[in-house]
């Protein structure tokens, strides 16, 4: 029971936020949305059992990508209004296709529940055990059996990074401004930069 | 009792929604990024109700393996972006044909 109205409120939400994701006014307000979305995913999949895809969703998603969209919505200077443009113009086609997909997917979803299909059986390789928790199940498979996996993954990341950086990086231009010289830096020595002075009572020092 | 069609319905209306953002949203770009975001949110929502109602891991280590993916393509779409903006002012998907070469 608890469980059926856990699932009906975050179910509710992450549906809600996600419509309001699509037709939010302000980029910065999609973004917002978007992370409430992401919030109440990870409480579906708490639901399910799937602790540690969760907590990864709220750190990776929430954390990573939704700060990293929020910032460069507010970075680049848009106007948003004229992006809106023809909104209402591509709403039928959109619309259409939307009804028609949906359609599709709650056809499969029901001709499942009518017993027609059979999701097939686990070959009970990847089985977590009774006394392991999900964390530990999934990361003795992760270093195990999915190891080559976890390495292409790393090496994505990896790939992102250099390719986001090598993307938004600006060369300085030459004599723009001054630049640093750590040569110059190390050579100047104490006695060059520093001078002792006994001012009388009363006076000031002339440097 | 909540059984996997419920997750799946989920998945499906979250899955819709994405595409029709992107049918939506179609002059701006940082939208039809969150609209992607929402499609993977729904493709890692059903892998991980079929990992748990099949009780088999694999589903959630491709989960992970999506959620990989999703960061290193909001990094980089992000990044061509600012590129994009720097360059010409604007992040219309118009003009986006006229970069050629």
């Amino acid at each position: 029971m608890i469980q059926a109205i856990a699932f009906y409120f975050f179910a509710t939400i992450v549906v809600a936020s996600a419509v309001m994701v699509v037709m939010a006014r302000n980029p910065v307000h999609s973004v917002l949305w978007l992370i409430l979305a992401f919030f109440n995913a990870a409480g579906l999949m708490v639901l399910l059992g799937a602790e540690f895809i969760a907590m990864l969703l709220v750190i990776v998603y929430v954390g990573a990508v939704a700060v990293l969209f929020l910032f460069v919505v507010m970075m680049l200077d848009i106007d948003f209004a004229a992006m809106r443009a023809g909104f209402s113009r591509n709403a039928p086609l959109g619309l259409l296709i939307a009804a028609v997909l949906l359609a599709e997917l709650l056809l499969a979803v029901g001709a499942y529940n009518a017993g027609g299909l059979s999701l097939g059986t686990a070959d009970g390789s990847a089985v977590q055990a009774a006394d392991t928790s999900n964390i530990e199940a999934l990361g003795a498979l992760l270093y195990g059996r999915y190891i080559v996996l976890f390495e292409i993954a790393g090496i994505i990341l990896l790939v992102a990074m250099i390719g986001a950086i090598v993307l938004t990086f600006q060369p300085p231009k030459p004599g723009a401004r001054a630049r640093q010289d750590v040569g110059k830096q190390i050579r100047r020595r104490p006695e060059d930069a520093t001078v002792m002075k006994s001012p009388e009572v009363g006076q000031g020092i002339e440097l | 009792m909540i059984g996997i069609e419920h997750y799946l319905t989920v998945g499906a209306i979250l899955f819709v929604l994405g595409v029709l953002g992107i049918f939506l949203n179609r002059k701006n770009v940082i939208v039809i990024l969150m609209a992607v975001e929402l499609i993977l949110l729904a493709v890692n929502l059903n892998l991980v109700a079929f990992s748990a109602f099949l009780q088999d891991l694999t589903g959630q280590v491709f989960a992970m393996l999506v959620l990989t993916v999703a960061a290193a393509e909001a990094a980089i779409g992000l990044a061509i972006l600012v590129i994009y903006f720097r360059t010409r002012g604007s992040i219309a998907v118009d003009d986006i044909n006229r970069m050629k070469g």
